[in-house]
Formats: structure tokens, sequence, C-alpha cells
């Protein structure tokens, strides 16, 4: 090797190094950020961590004034509300997966993903502003058409006054049902082709293959469930908008109650001592580490059914190159 | 009924479920749609976007001042988001390999997991609680840390869509690594990047929650960038949850507006990434 071409190589690993450093640098700041949001969130809440220690998650009183805090019912109320969503938005948007991936004709396939993506696209502040003087009223009146037998559960009773867990689930489920979906439809366009070939080769009927193709991606799709579990929790504004913000522990469906980030949204800049502050920043410290464990938890399965993939695919032949263009 | 007939009529059935859960959840769509335009239309006139609010009470003004506020809240989250995104998006696709490369990518996903109204409180103790003061900034940078996980996950996706031989081929030619990323790659996949970024800034000017107590409301007109700013969302809010008539109309006026900048944003983007599929395919 000439000097001179030491040199030329020299200079362009410098540069690469620059380069490297440079964009590694903001690369770095954004993990900064992440591990910051943490850090802050614990330290600002120390206050009320030592203060109310463990008893803070299982006591249900609520009172600035005394100074007294325990976040139960917004614990209550988050899970409640999420589960509930859950329940009535993953079939439905299993289903859309389903329909999109496997069944609908090409024509109609890109309509119904910018469809449902517009779902998605929807700010909170217009789903929560449609709850208020749509979805309430409405609940509302099916609240009174409820018969007075049916009232008798403890799920259904109460005055029938629309807002109430009932309006916060559903308006949750219409909210993660086109995100659950699209994560799903990702899903199942990575299952081989393969897994529904063999089954229709061994004479399945449409549901058995597509039964074969969701076996083979059951780890993804509970991923994409979960995925849109922790976006049900942390949801804030449309759930603030219908739920009641009542701070107690009711089984009904037709009770008003609250949520931890709803409970945020409207008492934070309300927070006049300090112990009030931290005691709303400990239930945003708990939010933060449920969604990241819910997100962790739901991105790893994703990950580890592509990787089984990968692996039970690898020793096919690769995909042809493309024809170069004349 | 043979067990072939009954396998059949199971498959046809979960068919129809499939197609009906389509429905289930294009009425939503549609019935939002329908309330948003109908409510927000009579509501929707020049004043809206002119005039100021005005007293509780009297009739007409605008939200002229939460539409400028929304534009110089985004603004700065995009001044801060834009370079950050792509430059962590650019490292993730040329260090693919790397453990920092995976510690960002998860990072990034992560951070796109967390509630915005966490994120709102995290900037509120960081840029407010030291100030004692709501600004524009605070809300700026609350959007900003939004938008970078979109932004970078978008640009190093679309960064590995570019095709190795155009890097392979700028690197035979003598040019060192940043010389092939900023002058062959990136430019290549600009155009998605950019309808990225379009999609970030519609998704982020429809956010309350991390607004609301960063740049808080006003009911002035205000471009000061240290002082409380209004935003279209957090007014319709306010607007929303109050006892006013006039002020409900006004709140479905401001949801058009904002279901009208997500419709456009994303329809530009459909448009765009025909265009760039049809373009790689010739």
């Amino acid at each position: 090797m000439s000097p001179d071409q030491a040199g030329t190589t020299r200079r362009a690993s410098q540069g690469d190094l620059g380069f490297r450093l440079a964009t590694g640098a903001f690369a770095v700041f954004l993990l900064v950020i992440v591990a910051s949001i943490g850090a802050v969130l614990l330290s600002e809440s120390w206050l009320s961590i030592k203060r109310f220690g463990l008893g803070f998650w299982v006591t249900t009183t609520w009172d600035p004034v005394a100074g007294d805090f325990g976040a139960l019912p917004f614990i209550w109320g988050t899970l409640y509300s999420s589960i509930l969503a859950l329940i009535i938005a993953t079939p439905v948007a299993l289903g859309i997966a389903i329909f999109i991936a496997e069944l609908c004709p090409n024509s109609l396939r890109m309509p119904l993903v910018f469809l449902t993506e517009l779902l998605a696209a929807i700010p909170s502040i217009v789903y929560g502003l449609w709850g208020i003087f749509v979805l309430v009223p409405a609940v509302r009146q099916l609240e009174i058409w409820t018969p007075a037998a049916l009232k008798q559960l403890p799920l259904f009773t109460g005055p029938p006054l629309g807002v109430g867990m009932l309006a916060a689930g559903l308006i949750l489920a219409i909210m993660i049902t086109p995100f659950t979906s699209s994560v799903a439809r990702e899903v199942l366009k990575a299952v081989p082709i393969e897994q529904r070939e063999g089954a229709y080769a061994l004479g399945a009927t449409r549901f058995e293959a597509i039964q074969a193709a969701l076996y083979y991606a059951r780890t993804g799709i509970v991923g994409a469930v979960m995925l849109g579990f922790g976006r049900a929790l942390g949801e804030t504004m449309a759930v603030t908008m219908v739920i009641g913000n009542s701070a107690q522990i009711s089984a009904s469906l037709f009770a008003p109650q609250y949520s931890m980030a709803a409970v945020i949204a409207n008492e934070f800049t309300e927070a006049d001592t300090a112990l009030y502050l931290d005691a709303l920043v400990e239930i945003g410290l708990v939010l933060f580490a449920i969604t990241l464990f819910v997100n962790i938890l739901s991105r790893g399965l994703i990950w580890s059914m592509r990787q089984s993939f990968t692996k039970a695919s690898a020793p096919a032949l690769p995909p042809p190159e493309p024809e170069p263009a004349a | 009924m043979t067990a072939t007939t009954w396998r059949k009529v199971k498959s046809a059935l979960f068919v129809g479920f499939c197609g009906l859960s389509i429905a289930v959840a294009l009425v939503p769509l549609a019935f939002i749609l329908f309330f948003v335009l109908k409510e927000g239309l009579q509501a929707l006139d020049y004043d809206f976007f002119t005039k100021m609010p005005q007293p509780v009470g009297e009739a007409g003004g605008g939200m002229g001042n939460a539409i400028i506020g929304t534009l110089i809240i985004v603004g700065l989250g995009a001044l801060f988001a834009i370079p950050t995104g792509i430059m962590s998006g650019v490292y993730m696709s040329e260090y693919a390999g790397t453990r920092l490369s995976s510690a960002v990518r998860f990072a990034a996903d992560t951070l796109n997991g967390v509630p915005s109204i966490v994120i709102g409180m995290f900037i509120y103790t960081i840029a407010v609680l030291p100030v004692k003061q709501f600004s524009a900034l605070a809300g700026g940078l609350a959007l900003g840390v939004m938008m970078i996980p979109i932004i970078a996950r978008t640009t190093e996706e679309l960064l590995l869509l570019v095709p190795g031989s155009m890097r392979e081929g700028s690197l035979a030619l003598g040019a060192t690594r940043a010389q092939a990323t900023f002058t062959v790659v990136l430019p290549a996949a600009l155009p998605g990047i950019l309808t990225g970024v379009v999609l970030a800034l519609a998704r982020i000017a429809g956010e309350t929650a991390p607004l609301l107590f960063t740049s808080f409301n006003n009911r002035f007109f205000s471009t000061t960038l240290t002082q409380p700013i209004a935003s279209l969302t957090v007014t319709v809010f306010t607007y929303a949850i109050s006892p006013y008539e006039d002020w409900h109309r006004q709140a479905w006026a401001g949801a058009l507006v904002l279901v009208g900048i997500v419709f456009v944003c994303s329809l530009l983007a459909r448009v765009a990434t025909r265009r760039l599929e049809k373009m790689r395919n010739q």
C-alpha cells in the first residue's frame, strides 16, 4: 500500500468516526430522554412514596385537603375500563385483521387499510367530544331501557347517568381496535404462505387454513392484543371526558368512576401542596411503569415470533432477484 | 348434516364474522365523521379562523389565537424532533448490528408507547416547575419528545429499503460513509421520510394531554414563547366541558378543523406513497 493510499484511508475512516459519533450522539439522546422520564418521575414522587409506601396502592381515600392519598380507585378504574375495552375490541380487531390479510380481494385492501388508519388517526379529543355529546346520551338511553330485573345485578346498578364505565370502555374499544388490528395484520402477513398452502393441500376449508396460520402466529397475535391494551391503559382525554370522574370502586358498568390518567389530567394543575403534586406524579410513575412493562412484553412476543419464522424458513431458497429494468 | 358440510358451514360463518367486524369498526367511524361534519360545518365560518374568543355570553368570535398557537407549538416541536429523529434513524440503519442501535430502537418503541399525559408531566417537572411558568416552549418540547420516536423509526425503516447497491456504489467510488449517507442514501429515501414527518406532524397536532400542563391555555393572542399559549386541542377541551351552548358549537368547529388536518395529511401521505411505489416498480 502506498503512503498516499494509506492517507486517504485514514482520512476516510476519521470521517467515518466523526459521522458515527455525530449520529450516535442523537441516538444516545433518545436513550437519555427515556431514562430521564423514569428518573424524573421517581424523584418527583419521592415525598409521596416515602409517606405512604405501598399503602398508597391499597387505600381508597383521596383527600387533598387532609393530605391523605390512596390510589386504589384510579387503578381500579384504569384496569376495569381497559379490560372492558379489550374484551369488546379484540374479536373485532382480529376479525378485521383476518379479513384484510386473508380474505378480502386486492382491490378492497387499500381502501380498508386507509379507513382503519383514519380511525386510528382521529385525535383523542375529537373522540372525547363525540363521546360527550353523542355516545353518552346514547348510553344513558340504553341505561334507561335496561329492564329492572337486570338492574338488580351488581353489573348494572346505579342511576342512568350516561357518563361512566360503559361509555369509557366503549370509546376505548373504538380507539384501540384499529391499532390492534394493524399490528395483527402485520403479524399475519409475516406467516409463511406455505402454512396455508399446506393446510389447503390437506383439504382444509378456509377457516381451517386460517386457523393454522393463526396458530402459527399465536405469540405475535397475543403481542398485538397486548399493545392495544397498553394504549388503552394510558389513554387520557377521551376517557376523562366520559368516565364521570368520581373516585369510587364499583363493579357497575353504569357507575361513574375515575382512571389514573384522568385524575392526573384533571387535578395536576390544581395541586397546591408538594405532597399532592407528588402523589399525582407517583400515579404517573406507575402508569409509566405499567405501560413500559406491557410494551416490552408484547414487543418481545412479536419479536420472538419473527425470530422463529426466520429460523423455520432459513433453509429455503432465497427469493429470486427482481428482473433488472430494461 | 355430514361432517364436511358442517366444516363448510363453519368456514362460511367465520368469513361472515370477519366481514361483519369490518362493518362494526366502520360504523363508529361513519358516526364520528358524520357528527363532526354536521355540527362543525354549522359553526365553522371565516370568523372562526380570524377572530379571538369572545367573553362568555357574547356570541361570535373564533379560535384565531388557538390556531396560531397550535402552529407555533407544533413548529417548535418539529424544530427539535426532526433533526434528532432523522439522525438517530440514520444511526440505527447505518450501524444496524450494534448494541447501541438495538438499545435505541428499543427506547424509541418504548417512548412511542409512553402515555402522552406522562410525557406532559415529565416536561412539566423539567421545563415548567423550575421557572414556575407555563410556556409555549414547554409545549413544543412535549410534542417534540412525542415526535422523535415516530420520525426515528420511519427514517430507519425507509433507509433500510434503499438498495444496498446504491450505498456500495458510492463507497466504491471513494465516498466516506457520511458522504454516502447524506448525498446518496438519504436523498433516495427523502420523499418517504418527508411523508413520515407529515404524518407525525398531523398526529401530534391533535394531541391534548401533553399540553395541559406545559403550554396550558391563553384567552388572548400571544406569540411569546415564554408565556402560556392557546392551542386548538386544549381550547376544544375547555369548550367541550363548559356549560355554554355557544362554546359547544365552537368546540365542534375546532374538532372539524383537527379532523380536516388529519384527513388531508393522511391522504397526501397515501398519494405520495403510491407514487413512490410506482417509481420503485419502474
